[in-house]
């Protein structure tokens, strides 16, 4: 165990690290540096200014060099400063993060909440009606393209009907129910994108749980149906549900990038896509190099986590 | 409830008769995805036998509503939106198919490497696979999107062509899509190793290179060929976001993508513009993810869930 956590750690570590690196070059190949940028907008700037700035800022050294001062900074907590902004990337970050907390969380623990409902039922009787449409939901839920779903839902809800707002974010003092009203068409949208893969997961997961000899004793001893599922089924299907959804946080931020672009949620996925459109290298390196480590610790965690629910997976 | 343990599928079958392979849904897909490729091959060609034009411009004819002149009627510069349609299907079916043709390459690839090879190789690949799988696909592929090609050294004119966003969004896709391939590849390229005919092979001196490509790979194209499927689905909805971000197939260059990226600027005047290019992918995945799990049962009827 001691071993599995200390090499599954170490590879994580490693992962970020390649990914950060991957991404300093990559931001490095988006068009024109940050002096090119500023001598657009002076036309005073001469060759030699540029060569003293660009000498100034370190942009003369090769690339490794200034990743490793890049990483020496980042290390102690310095991201730089962001070039759309003028305020420093992890303020920018901090207050974006909650509105993509709460987008994300909130759908997540629906999609949860439902998969689990509608994949139980499903699963208790397979080729039954139920059972027909939560796959035909499954089915829409992973085909449909999530954007055109969101301007689909800005067309019905806000322009025809005007039930809702268009999207943006809640004027400033705007109480809790301002904000429920900006975030139902997103939620509903991110919801419906993580329920897709959770539905089928658990609908097999349970099926495969109530082909087991101990559901069958269970039920010869007489327990109902809602017994047999919670006490007997679920337990069994839960653990592995916990690394499907671990492998879901890519996905949501995916999601989100989207969701939170079509509705003008200021969120972390609107600031990435903003950052990479605006040439905004040092908020667009960290915000997408945050989304990667978040999302791979929890990969880590889920794989920890299942090891310790489900007494049969071996950790070597 | 009757029966309330489920019983398994194969004695399911067994009992219930004759159940057609791929379920009732496969061969629909099927004809659906070839009915999309042959209009938007055929479509544009047709349309202009009468006199439809996707690329001409007429102002007069903003936004017309549809009719007996323009199906569809026409977009915000006057050109015909079926054909329009029909266009950008080729595009965006040609993605698709070609993303999920090098994907399934490097993977295949990938996977009989880390099969053959073991040890510190296999646990490398395999790992790189498990961390892909894992990766916020769409803001790593958004910073990857936006990577300067003048910068890499490529010829502006070759950078401004619309080839270049074809390839490089097939690259990218296929950067991204290889591991569900190569795990699964490997996954069979073990067991068949193990196999009697195989190892008989390897004992008679066959090469690994002629192990693989008469031994192995003739073996696991049936899972190849459901993998592929579904990743054309998947490639179309990822070009689908891209070029929707402006980050994909670019205009004047029509996709599926891009056109829903336009008809968000004209909700408000025209929302039927928004309506046919998101149907479209939502056609043309569905049948891919449908003919997939349909050829998945097919090929092997015990796996299908119950």
């Amino acid at each position: 165990m001691r071993t599995y956590l200390l090499r599954r750690g170490f590879e994580t570590a490693a992962s970020i690290l390649i990914v950060a690196f991957l991404l300093f070059a990559l931001v490095d190949l988006m068009p024109g540096d940050p002096i090119d940028l500023m001598l657009q907008a002076d036309p005073r700037l001469t060759s030699a200014d540029v060569a003293r700035l660009k000498a100034l800022h370190g942009l003369d050294r090769p690339l490794l060099e200034r990743f490793g001062a890049w990483l020496l900074g980042a290390l102690r907590g310095e991201f730089g400063f962001s070039r759309l902004y003028g305020l420093p990337v992890a303020d920018i970050l901090l207050s974006r993060l909650g509105a993509t907390l709460l987008l994300v969380g909130t759908s997540f623990l629906f999609a949860l909440a439902l998969a689990m409902a509608l994949g139980t039922i499903a699963a208790l009787r397979p080729h039954g009606l139920v059972d027909r449409l939560v796959n035909l939901l499954a089915l829409f839920a992973v085909s449909v393209p999530s954007f055109w779903l969101a301007l689909l839902a800005i067309l019905l809800f806000a322009v025809e009907l005007g039930w809702l707002p268009a999207g943006g974010e809640p004027p400033a003092g705007t109480g809790p129910a301002g904000w429920a009203r900006h975030l139902v068409l997103p939620v509903a949208v991110t919801t419906l994108l993580g329920l897709g893969p959770l539905l089928r997961f658990v609908r097999s997961g349970l099926l495969e749980a109530l082909r087991e000899p101990c559901i069958r004793t269970a039920r010869a001893k007489g327990a109902g149906t809602a017994r047999v599922v919670l006490r007997h089924a679920l337990p069994q299907a839960v653990p592995a549900l916990v690394t499907v959804v671990a492998l879901q946080t890519g996905g949501l931020l995916s999601g989100a990038l989207v969701v939170e672009t079509v509705f003008a949620w200021p969120g972390m996925g609107r600031l990435i896509y903003e950052a990479v459109m605006g040439n905004d290298y040092n908020l667009a390196l960290v915000a997408v190099l945050a989304g990667t480590a978040a999302t791979l610790l929890a990969n880590l965690a889920a794989d920890l986590v299942h090891a310790r629910l489900d007494p049969r997976v071996q950790l070597g | 409830m009757p029966g309330s343990t489920p019983v398994s599928s194969s004695a399911e079958s067994a009992r219930g008769g004759v159940r057609r392979p791929g379920g009732p849904l496969g061969r629909p897909a099927g004809v659906l995805l070839l009915l999309l490729v042959a209009a938007a091959v055929l479509g544009p060609p047709l349309g202009g036998a009468f006199g439809l034009d996707g690329e001409r411009i007429d102002l007069a004819n903003r936004l017309a509503p549809p009719g007996p002149g323009h199906p569809l009627g026409t977009d915000e510069l006057g050109r015909d939106f079926l054909v329009r349609l029909l266009e950008a299907g080729r595009v965006s079916l040609l993605v698709g198919l070609s993303g999920a043709a090098l994907a399934t390459v490097i993977g295949s690839a990938l996977g009989l490497l880390a099969a053959f090879a073991r040890g510190p190789l296999d646990a490398l690949v395999m790992r790189t696979a498990d961390i892909v799988l894992a990766l916020p696909l769409l803001p790593l592929l958004v910073v990857l999107a936006a990577v300067d090609p003048i910068r890499l050294g490529l010829p502006a004119e070759l950078a401004a062509s619309a080839g270049f966003d074809v390839a490089r969004i097939v690259l990218l896709v296929a950067l991204f899509g290889w591991p569900t391939t190569a795990r699964i590849v490997r996954a069979g390229t073990l067991s068949l190793l193990a196999a009697e005919h195989v190892r008989a092979a390897r004992a008679l001196g066959a090469s690994p290179a002629r192990v693989a490509s008469r031994h192995v790979l003739p073996s696991l194209t049936a899972p190849i060929v459901v993998a592929t499927t579904l990743a054309v689905g998947q490639v179309i909805l990822g070009e689908s976001v891209l070029s929707f971000l402006g980050l994909g197939i670019r205009p004047p260059t029509p996709s599926w993508g891009n056109m829903l990226s336009n008809a968000q600027e004209m909700l408000w005047q025209a929302p039927r513009l928004a309506l046919w290019p998101g149907l479209a992918i939502l056609l043309a995945v569905t049948a891919c993810n449908l003919a997939g799990d349909a050829l998945a049962e097919a090929a092997d009827p015990r796996a299908r869930g119950p």
